[in-house]
């Protein structure tokens, strides 16, 4: 086994991550952070200058994925150049969350989008300027890519809301125990003045030939269909859990299950952020602060931030609540939609199947190289199905990064 | 910066992906499935695989995750 080369060793340069790896390099531990982006900031600070804050006393490995861990305190890291193994003696694993896709009929023509995916590859140059662009799914989300895409130059045609309206108005009513979040949402319904905000409204289908022209959208008894460049569509977000899995951390409703101090149910392994449930910035910052401190050993430091971290599980579970997706998407699909997109398996094969098992011996439906990231918050809601074992690689890796961490086992 | 998507030149803003490059030279279509329909990028952030191009002669490359360099040659559909 090697050395372990770093006394806290975070997944994630998000900000739970950073806030984690700072907090852990300021108690004087040997830090390191690795993240399969090229720069940092995870999602929300994708191409924003706040990571900058954060980013001291400790090392940045980017554009580094973890596949697979070869041995208790060791990870195997694949790079574009390159792969290698990395010692730790404690863990943190903050690899945020991914955006939930519900299929329906077109949803796999080009430029029908995530909602935060479409906002991430217009940070990262894709030109949106003067596109006419819908917007829809669920969750707060929404409103902060629809004001972003506004504000680069689109043209925002409506943003469609699956929740009702009166599940808003209530979840409303709560951001008054948060002042914070509720001069964010007011700043935000400024800057989208004139765009409909249309609740308990979802898309029933995309229409295009080789690519997007129209979406089809529903909203009580009506229906009609709104031409567009884009679709930026995603249904809330599900926690990046299986790096966790992997490593036999034990899951729970949520996310990654941890303890006060972040620790999950494998010693020297904590997780914070969104991995462990969906809460935003706020909670995720504070949850990363208490693991790096509980990491290093600086258990009274973590503590005094229990209370802080209570306050914006409130606001999260509120929140879940708030957005909780409706069961008429679950009939969106039609028997010959396909579900999984990298082995192009339509839903009504999957549901010709008893389960996670045999759907995968028979199908291959996650199977393909998105390993069921993409098709699994959809059959989980569509089948209630979850999958069960996580195996390394993480992602398909080269075959050499593979044998050599066959090598160490 | 200078790069070609399909033998086309685009220039590339600093800092920009390389599914950003394809968009900017017009394309749309990044690669087909497995029973070939068109696809282009889903998630941004590295996890769904349907960016893919060919890079410097590389197959399989996420473009969302991948920075624009003077010089790359990307093709798709491939
Ligand atoms: C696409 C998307 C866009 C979003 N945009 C916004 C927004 O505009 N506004 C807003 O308020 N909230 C947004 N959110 C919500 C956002 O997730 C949280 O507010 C916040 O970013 C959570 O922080 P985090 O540190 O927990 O995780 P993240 O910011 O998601 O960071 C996790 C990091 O872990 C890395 N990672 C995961 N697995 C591995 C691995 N195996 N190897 C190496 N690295 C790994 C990822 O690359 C990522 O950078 C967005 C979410 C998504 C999914
Ligand atoms: S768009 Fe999903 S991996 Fe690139």
């Amino acid at each position: 086994m090697t050395d372990p080369r770093f006394d806290v060793l975070v997944v994630g340069a998000g900000p739970a991550g950073l806030a984690a790896a700072r907090r852990a390099a300021e108690s004087g531990a040997r830090v390191a952070v690795l993240d399969d982006n090229p720069t940092p900031g995870g999602q929300i600070w994708r191409a924003r200058p706040e990571p900058a804050r954060w980013l001291s006393g400790y090392q940045v490995i980017l554009g580094a994925r973890v596949i697979a861990a070869p041995a208790a305190g060791c990870l195997t890291v694949e790079t574009l150049q390159a792969d290698f193994e990395i010692g730790y003696r404690a863990l943190i694993l903050a690899t945020g969350a991914r955006e939930r896709f519900l299929p329906f009929p077109g949803w796999t023509l080009p430029n029908v989008m995530g909602a935060g995916g479409l906002q991430a590859l217009a940070k990262s140059g894709l030109p949106i300027a003067g596109k006419r662009i819908v917007v829809a799914g669920s969750g707060p989300l929404l409103l902060a890519v629809a004001g972003y895409l506004r504000g680069h130059g689109a043209r925002v045609a409506l943003i469609a809301e699956q929740t009702e309206r009166a599940a808003l108005l209530r979840f409303g009513a709560s951001l008054a125990a948060h002042p914070g979040k509720l001069r964010q949402a007011v700043e935000l319904r400024a800057r989208l003045l004139g765009v409909p905000y249309l609740t308990g409204c979802w898309p029933v289908s995309a229409q295009g030939a080789e690519r997007l022209e129209s979406v089809t959208l529903r909203r009580g008894a009506k229906n009609w269909t709104e031409p567009c460049d884009y679709l930026a569509c995603g249904f809330g977000l599900i926690p990046n859990t299986e790096l966790a899995e992997m490593l036999g951390c034990r899951i729970g409703a949520s996310g990654v299950a941890v303890d006060d101090d972040q620790r999950t149910s494998v010693p020297a392994i904590f997780s914070a952020g969104e991995a462990t449930g969906i809460g935003g910035l706020d909670l995720a910052l504070v949850e990363g602060e208490i693991a790096g401190y509980a990491a290093a050993g600086r258990t009274r430091e973590a503590s005094s931030r229990f209370a802080l971290r209570q306050q914006h599980r409130r606001f999260a579970t509120a929140l879940e609540k708030a957005f909780a997706l409706r069961d008429e998407l679950r009939s969106l699909a039609a028997p010959e939609t396909l579900v999984c997109r990298c082995e192009d398996v339509s839903y009504a094969r999957i549901r010709a199947c008893s389960g996670w098992r045999e759907a995968k011996l028979h199908t291959r439906c996650g199977m393909g190289p998105c390993q069921g990231r993409v098709c699994g918050g959809a059959v989980e809601f569509l089948m209630g199905w979850r999958s069960e074992s996580v195996r390394p690689p993480l992602y398909p890796a080269r075959v050499e990064s593979l044998a050599r961490s066959g090598q160490d086992r | 910066m200078k790069l070609l998507v399909n033998g086309k030149p685009v220039e590339a803003p600093a800092g920009s992906m390389v599914s950003a490059a394809v968009a900017l030279a017009g394309a749309w279509l990044y690669r087909r499935s497995v029973t070939g329909e068109p696809r282009g990028p889903l998630c941004g952030m590295g996890i769904c695989f349907e960016c893919r191009v060919t890079i410097g002669g590389k197959p399989h490359q996420r473009s969302c995750q991948i920075p624009c360099a003077e010089g790359m040659e990307v093709r798709t559909d491939e």
